[in-house]
């Protein structure tokens, strides 16, 4: 009883601390600090039309290159979590029931439809909402959709792997180019910057966008694959 | 009439959600369900933060044809915001995909999904 004392405790004391927060809380009329200086430079400087796409992939570049890397050994935890014991590794590949016929026929039509969707995705990211994680989670859901339909067939585990570390150095490479050729690192200015919100514009925006989507969707693909093992 | 600001409401509901799943991860002793209440946690934060970002008649920090270079600084909510909120859902992600593969570890090794049957994490 006295656990659950405490639990009402600290529920309660979390609820009067977000009812003071809330009850103090007023909307914001106008933007302020560093995300003015965005809104009025950030066009001209970068060249990008999304805002949000110039401030995770140039401004906070860095910040976006460690959550890839939390990404990535997190995917990495997890097939180690997830691998098999050698002991009992007599290659148990069982087989999963069939998906039925409409599932299957979908699977055919819609698959390439979405990963072409997942690509628009992350290829306008800077012009349109989206960028490399939104378009890398829609071809992560084509890959599941894949093992949904598919059960006794499995992803290329070593083209996933392959996708996924050469997309991650690449990413890096384009970052020290920016040492080199522009402002610093990840800088986008090592392209030209081309005519405003087309879609070969913005520098390396766009490449950055293109790699972080492949290395998403191929991360989120093997880690189902895990999962389904 | 009064009108609630529409940043009050998300602002208020995050937090409800926050409450919501802090309630779920201790009520509950099934290990899947924990991970739904942080995922129901996650959320609530998320929308926490995007409400803070919000500016009054501001619209998505995209320039086009409505929303030009000149007076973007008045048209638009905050930017800083929603990239953050981007990130966390990333590493939000990686996290339940962590916690679920020790929850399936936890199965193995116990056959239960009870957090009763790990007696050594007993507080």
């Amino acid at each position: 009883m006295l656990k659950r004392l405490f639990m009402l405790l600290a529920l309660a004391l979390m609820a009067v601390l977000f009812y003071d927060i809330a009850g103090n809380y007023s909307e914001r009329s106008e933007l302020t600090g560093i995300s003015e200086h965005y809104a009025t430079e950030g066009a001209d400087e970068l060249g990008a039309a999304n805002l949000v796409a110039s401030v995770v992939i140039t401004y906070r570049g860095l910040d976006t290159l460690g959550e890839v890397t939390v990404l990535f050994i997190s995917a990495a935890g997890a097939s180690l979590l997830l691998r098999r014991r050698r002991g009992s590794a007599e290659k148990k590949s069982r087989l999963y029931s069939e998906s039925s016929e409409i599932v299957r026929t979908t699977l055919s039509i819609l698959f390439p439809i979405i990963l072409l969707f997942g690509v628009y995705i992350f290829i306008n990211g800077h012009l349109t909402p989206g960028g490399g994680f939104q378009g890398g989670a829609v071809i992560a859901s084509a890959l599941l959709f894949f093992i949904l339909a598919r059960p006794n067939e499995s992803l290329s585990h070593a083209l996933l792997m392959k996708v996924e570390s050469l997309s991650g150095f690449t990413y890096v490479m384009l970052g020290l180019l920016g040492v080199f050729l522009a402002g610093g690192f990840l800088d986008n200015r090592v392209l030209p910057l081309g005519d405003f919100g087309s879609l070969f514009s913005a520098g390396l925006i766009p490449l950055i966008n293109v790699l972080i989507g492949l290395k998403v969707g191929s991360e989120l693909g093997s880690l189902l694959q895990k999962f389904k093992e | 009439m009064l009108t609630i600001p529409i940043s009050s409401i998300v602002l208020v509901t995050g937090f409800l959600l926050i409450l919501i799943g802090l309630w779920a991860m201790f009520v509950h002793k099934n290990i899947i369900r924990m991970i739904i209440g942080f995922s129901i946690i996650d959320t609530g934060i998320h929308m926490v933060m995007v409400s803070l970002g919000y500016i009054t008649g501001g619209t998505a920090p995209i320039f086009d044809d409505v929303v030009n270079v000149a007076d973007a600084s008045a048209k638009i909510v905050d930017p800083v915001p929603s990239a953050l909120v981007l990130t966390a859902i990333v590493i939000g992600l990686g996290v339940t995909a962590i916690m679920l593969s020790y929850a399936v570890q936890i199965y193995k090794a116990k056959n239960s999904l009870s957090i009763d049957d790990c007696a050594e994490q007993k507080w």
